[in-house]
């Protein structure tokens, strides 16, 4: 139970910060980190606890988003249970891809390009249909109502996306402690011999899947009620699916705080970086891109790993000594 | 003699110009261990393969309590009670001992805590109770081989398919595996294994089989098909029965 104390404490601690900090750009910043966070998490969820590696979760992402947005726009179906459709509908899309690639038996590289191509399919499809508003976008109208799932300050839309992240910290930690946990992780150790022990592999996988789907399409919805906009570059471009594998491989592939983690040294970075250069095109590509070879050659199981080592190395020598005494 | 807990009929399996099984029958009685014999290349594996639903044969059928399951995938055989271990250990590399016997003591404890006392207990019973907490790579050889029997053991079987456990061990830790392997069987699990090390096997079987080139060549209790001039000539070559003054 010392994990779940942990999470506690954390959402705790960051449910306090709006209480300290008035700025908007503080909180602004802070939202698209949780957002982010809550994307990785999703990732996490298949690829850090199944160890397959999508490519193209951009898919989940941009069907929450476009989701939300079109039920609201072009339907009048009211935000909260079109937050709740595209949260469904992504999962849903999981469940289709997932059972596609993981019938064909596609694991590793061969996995992470079709999810990339599915992702890229469902852009262009985004920037041609009508239904989306094509290369043009979809608006959601202003409306500060919480009715509608709009909030009058960003605190609460803060307070909002923490519960969220809350939310897939809780399932993180359920998974890590289930049965379906122990066949995730046996399936991204060892495929045959998860097999061999009785696991339906399929079956975890896709499960996996959807649960990923599901998360990762919930931080698309929450896009769609913070800016109000969505078109498809946003939606199912490169940039979320890159986004949501780099913030768990950064914070700690397969951990519950992972996300979170990679997602405030990562946004975080960023931000540093627009600071001492300016608003130089692509810079935080550029940021992630030498984050990203420091901690795959440094620390290949990320930060939460780095901090485990480093524990476990000043831990020793107590122990050295108390043999030796 | 009793009904056989799984019997193989005439199965083959052909990998393109390959013919790896050609029309192997087998049975493995309940309660007592069966060795599976016979020189590198047989077949023996890609047999095992196909019991344990890895490989789907090309022809044949696999029965097992009386019914064909040939073709089922291996997860459904494990629920049913068919557990194997692999000639190449397929540790979960990254997790510790007790989480490796974990995934395979879940199949019948679906909570986690009592596949956790469950995979502990199976830990212990294979002398791999100091090492629990070890991560799986940092284990010997034989560590190794343990292990690969402990997460089998913890799904429960009632058939135990053993590829080579004791290949690799020096004679020591072969010493000290036969009795284990001996003590799984006094509990009632019906083992099938493969093995090279022949001392061993010749004292564990109660029966055994003999697969060259895909074939079952020779059958019968140990010290009959020892002395089997095809199963000699299997091993050692054309002629090598005469030279030896074996007589059939």
């Amino acid at each position: 139970m010392k994990s779940l104390g942990t999470i506690i404490l954390v959402i705790a601690v960051l449910a306090a910060v709006p209480l300290v900090v008035q700025s908007n750009t503080t909180l602004n910043f802070l939202v698209v980190t949780l957002l982010v966070a809550l994307a990785g998490q999703g990732w996490n969820v298949l690829g850090g606890y199944g160890g397959q590696y999508s490519f193209g979760h951009a898919a989940f992402f941009g069907t929450g988003a476009y989701t939300t947005a079109i039920l609201q726009v072009r339907y009048g179906i009211n935000a909260w249970p079109a937050f709740a459709a595209g949260i469904a509908l992504g999962a849903a899309v999981g469940g289709v891809i997932g059972a596609l690639t993981f019938r064909a038996g596609l694991r590793g590289s061969y996995f992470a390009l079709v999810t990339l191509a599915f992702a890229e399919v469902l852009r262009i499809l985004a920037s041609v249909t009508p239904i989306t508003g094509a290369g043009v976008g979809t608006l959601v109208k202003l409306d500060l109502r919480v009715e509608v799932l709009q909030f009058q300050s960003r605190a609460a839309f803060y307070w909002f996306i923490l519960a969220l992240v809350a939310v897939s910290l809780l399932i993180a930690h359920a998974i890590e402690r289930s049965r379906f946990g122990a066949y995730l992780i046996a399936v991204r150790e060892n495929e045959d011999a998860a097999k061999a022990l009785g696991v339906n592999t399929t079956r975890v996988k896709l499960g996996a899947m959807v649960i990923s789907a599901a998360i990762t399409a919930a931080s698309g919805c929450f896009y769609t009620q913070y800016f109000l906009f969505i078109d498809s570059g946003i939606a199912y471009g490169a940039r979320m699916s890159i986004e949501a594998l780099l913030t768990p491989i950064i914070g700690g592939v397969g951990t519950v705080f992972g996300p979170l983690l990679g997602a405030l040294v990562v946004q975080g970075l960023g931000e540093v970086a627009k600071h001492v250069a300016g608003d130089a095109p692509g810079l935080s590509l550029i940021v992630y891109g030498c984050v990203l070879v420091l901690v795959i050659g440094f620390a290949p199981r990320g930060l939460i790993g780095l901090v485990e080592t480093a524990r476990r190395y000043f831990s020793r020598p107590s122990k050295r000594e108390a043999v030796n005494g | 003699m009793a009904e056989p807990l799984l019997s193989v009929e005439r199965v083959s399996c052909r990998f393109g110009g390959l013919l790896a099984v050609n029309g192997a029958s087998l049975n493995a009685e309940p309660g007592c261990i069966t060795g599976l014999i016979g020189p590198n290349g047989a077949g023996k594996t890609t047999l095992f393969s196909i019991i344990s639903g890895f490989q789907k044969p090309t022809d044949g059928l696999v029965r097992y309590r009386g019914e064909i399951v040939t073709g089922l995938p291996p997860h459904e055989l494990a629920r049913r009670g068919v557990a194997r271990t692999f000639q190449i250990v397929q540790p979960f590399a990254g997790l510790s001992v007790r989480e490796n016997i974990l995934v395979g003591a879940h199949l019948r404890h679906p909570k986690r805590g009592d596949a956790l006392a469950a995979a502990d207990k199976v830990g212990r019973e294979l002398g791999l109770g100091d090492m629990l907490d070890r991560p799986a790579d940092t284990l010997t050889v034989a560590g190794r081989k343990r292990l690969e029997l402990a997460k089998a053991l913890a799904t429960e079987p009632q058939l135990l398919l053993l590829d080579e456990v004791l290949a690799g061990l020096n004679p020591s830790e072969i010493r000290d595996m036969v009795p284990v392997i001996r003590a799984l069987c006094d509990r009632g699990i019906t083992i099938l294994m493969i093995e090279h090390v022949m001392q061993a096997v010749m004292s564990l079987s109660r029966h055994m089989f003999v697969l060259a080139e895909g074939s079952i060549i020779a059958q019968g209790a140990p010290s009959e098909v020892a002395s089997d001039r095809r199963v000699i000539e299997a091993y050692l070559g054309h002629g090598a029965a005469r030279k030896l003054g074996v007589v059939s």
